[in-house]
């Protein structure tokens, strides 16, 4: 049995008085590649808000480990949240600052490597990714594409144990979309880290995902959690079949 | 179909007139046939008058028929639709099967999705007394987030003191530059025709007393006191305090705050304290420019129009005012240095996750600094009355 990494239990989120998704509980486990899925509309940005700590739960816990988020000090929850790398929607990368620069701020700020040292690894990381060239260039001089790997360096900076990933595919052609899921599928088998993906990206989803969840916004909770190609083949639920099948099985 | 209508509607074609003729037969069970040409831009029958025949026939049963039918667009769909839910209703079993295969799957389609119960929302119509009670709330949250913003910047500027915040000190040196230097030219204009106003406004009264000389004093005092330091931050409100808000609030709809925050970096030493800095430190500079640019202006008035010389304009001014006016304004603009920053990156903080909310912030922005500016110099010239400086 894998341990623990992120367990929620009892989760309900709400904006204001408006109720997203209630009764939410998972775990997800150490090594895991986690899917969060569900059509659009359902609060699945809203759920990696919540577990990455931005907004605070309308009722119950998520625990990383041992700690739950929202009991222990600001200290302590900083330093949870920044054990995270994320990769935004857009890439979310700085904008006054070049690539290189992006990747080099975290370090700076908590490592105490020489600034010789932090360029040479914002360069390596960007090497990764795939950007070798590009590193003094601005956000707004590269493709949407290049944004998202190098929003996924920047998340790699701090060699997070969780690496989370708002729907790595979107806007991506087809051939990039899976140079983006090997890029994945690489990270996670060489640093052995955590990482929970949401999308909606079928073909991905089955190539990555090795545990999931399906949020439903009609119920407004979770209705299916397993290895998506078991739901695939397993799920009784008519509404996660209808999704993972595109309905064509309908 | 529907740019075939369109099509028939451009060249002219006559339309054919369409008909709902209701026929009843036994046992309340009646049939309709549907008749001519059911599209957009030809009239329809009232679907309010069918809904009272059906009503007056006291029907249970009603079996749709299109033989004679036409062409059709939306038009029928949606007159289908109100009398599909108007049967439901009053539990009318309706029969649509003679209706065409595609009018039966469009109606099928639009129905398909149930109405979200919170998806539409209502327009609540409310009394007075709740208005002013949700105002009243709204008032209480707004007051709330904006101290808490205040008392964040004032950590912030502490940790700045014991030197543990953390900017990078090439993105102070780029906003004091874009709002320091950068906004030489429109300060320049602006207090020059400030105090060339002041200096006419002045001459007109002070000609009747052929005092004209103490035109100069009164633009000096009014440039030093007063206009030096209120124009330069309105010009500022517009300008940069605009500027803060809509660059931190497009920051924010791209998430780029979200992944600072993610990273344990405070938004607040990173984005807001370099330009609250930028902006104390250079209103003031902009202030004193602007003070002896409305000298300018004045002298030019005082010296094409009132037959003074340049030096008797000069040595008037310097006996008018003394270090200590300066001051007061300088002080002032610090002030509004202040409010004008906290106020252009309160908006932008706070702003939404749409492009539109952007533009909300930075209207926002400008209203709030310009007002607490002129709310601020009010307060600050009457308490330098009251002790006398």
């Amino acid at each position: 049995m894998k341990d623990v990494h992120i367990a929620v239990n009892d989760l309900t989120m709400a904006y204001d008085d408006f109720v997203i998704q209630q009764q939410l509980n998972f775990k997800i486990h150490k090594g895991d590649i986690f899917i969060v899925m569900g059509g659009n509309g359902c609060g699945k940005s809203t759920l990696l808000r919540h577990l990455l700590g931005l907004k605070k739960p309308a009722k119950g816990e998520i625990y990383y480990q041992d700690a739950n988020l929202w009991a222990i000090s600001e200290v302590e929850r900083k330093k949870i949240m920044r054990s995270n790398g994320v990769m935004y929607q857009s890439g979310a990368l700085w904008s006054s600052l070049t690539l290189a620069e992006n990747i080099a701020l975290p370090l700076k700020e908590y490592t105490d490597l020489s600034d010789h040292e932090i360029q040479g690894l914002a360069y390596f990381k960007l090497a990764l990714v795939g950007l070798v060239g590009f590193e003094e260039y601005y956000p707004s001089e590269i493709s949407g594409g290049m944004k998202k790997r190098a929003g996924l360096a920047r998340a790699l900076a701090l060699d997070p144990e969780i690496l989370f990933f708002d729907e790595p595919s979107a806007g991506l052609d087809p051939v990039s979309a899976k140079l983006l899921d090997d890029l994945i599928l690489s990270i996670q088998a060489s640093l052995g880290a955590t990482i929970v993906v949401v999308t909606h990206d079928l073909p991905s989803l089955f190539a990555i995902g090795t545990d999931a969840i399906f949020l439903d916004s009609m119920s407004k909770t979770l209705i299916a959690q397993g290895a998506p190609n078991d739901l695939l083949k397993n799920s009784s639920n008519p509404i996660v079949q209808q999704f993972l099948s595109r309905g064509i099985n309908e | 179909m529907a740019r075939f209508s369109a099509c028939c509607l451009l060249v002219g074609l006559a339309l054919k007139k369409c008909q709902f003729k209701l026929l009843m037969g036994e046992k309340n069970i009646a049939e309709a046939e549907l008749q001519g040409d059911w599209l957009i831009g030809n009239v329809v029958p009232d679907i309010e008058s069918v809904k009272q025949q059906l009503q007056q026939q006291n029907c249970t049963q009603l079996s749709l028929n299109s033989e004679q039918l036409g062409r059709w667009d939306s038009r029928l769909v949606l007159f289908l639709c109100e009398l599909e839910r108007y049967c439901h209703n009053n539990n009318i079993a309706l029969n649509m099967t003679g209706l065409p295969t595609a009018a039966q799957g469009l109606l099928k389609q639009a129905s398909a999705f149930p109405v979200r119960e919170s998806g539409n929302k209502e327009k609540q119509e409310s009394s007075f007394v709740a208005r002013l009670g949700l105002a009243t709330l709204l008032f209480y949250s707004e007051s709330q987030k904006m101290l808490s913003f205040v008392g964040d910047v004032c950590l912030s500027a502490l940790r700045l003191l014991r030197g543990k915040a953390c900017f990078r000190q090439r993105d102070l040196w780029l906003i004091m530059q874009e709002c320091g230097p950068g906004a030489l030219a429109i300060v320049t204009l602006i207090s020059l025709l400030v105090g060339l106003i002041l200096a006419f406004v002045g001459a007109m009264q002070l000609k009747i007393f052929g005092a004209q000389i103490y035109v100069a004093n009164l633009v000096g005092l009014g440039m030093a006191r007063e206009m030096g330091a209120m124009m330069t931050a309105i010009i500022m409100a517009g300008r940069t305090g605009a500027a803060f808000a809509s660059q931190l609030g497009s920051m924010q709809v791209n998430e780029e705050i979200d992944a600072l925050e993610t990273l344990g970096i405070s938004p607040i030493d990173f984005l807001v304290l370099p330009r609250m800095l930028a902006l104390i430190i250079m209103l003031p500079l902009l202030c004193l420019y602007a003070d002896f640019m409305g000298i300018l202006g004045g002298l030019m008035v005082g010296v094409s129009l009132l037959d003074l010389s340049v030096v008797e304009y000069l040595i008037q001014t310097k006996s008018a005012l003394d270090l200590n006016d300066f001051l007061t304004g300088l002080i002032k603009s610090s002030v509004f240095g202040v409010l004008v920053a906290l106020s252009g990156c309160l908006s932008g903080m706070q702003c939404g996750r749409s492009s539109s909310s952007v533009g909300d912030a930075a209207t926002a922005a400008v209203v709030a600094g310009i007002v607490s500016i002129v709310v601020a110099d009010a307060i600050l010239t009457v308490v330098y009355q009251i002790i006398d400086f």
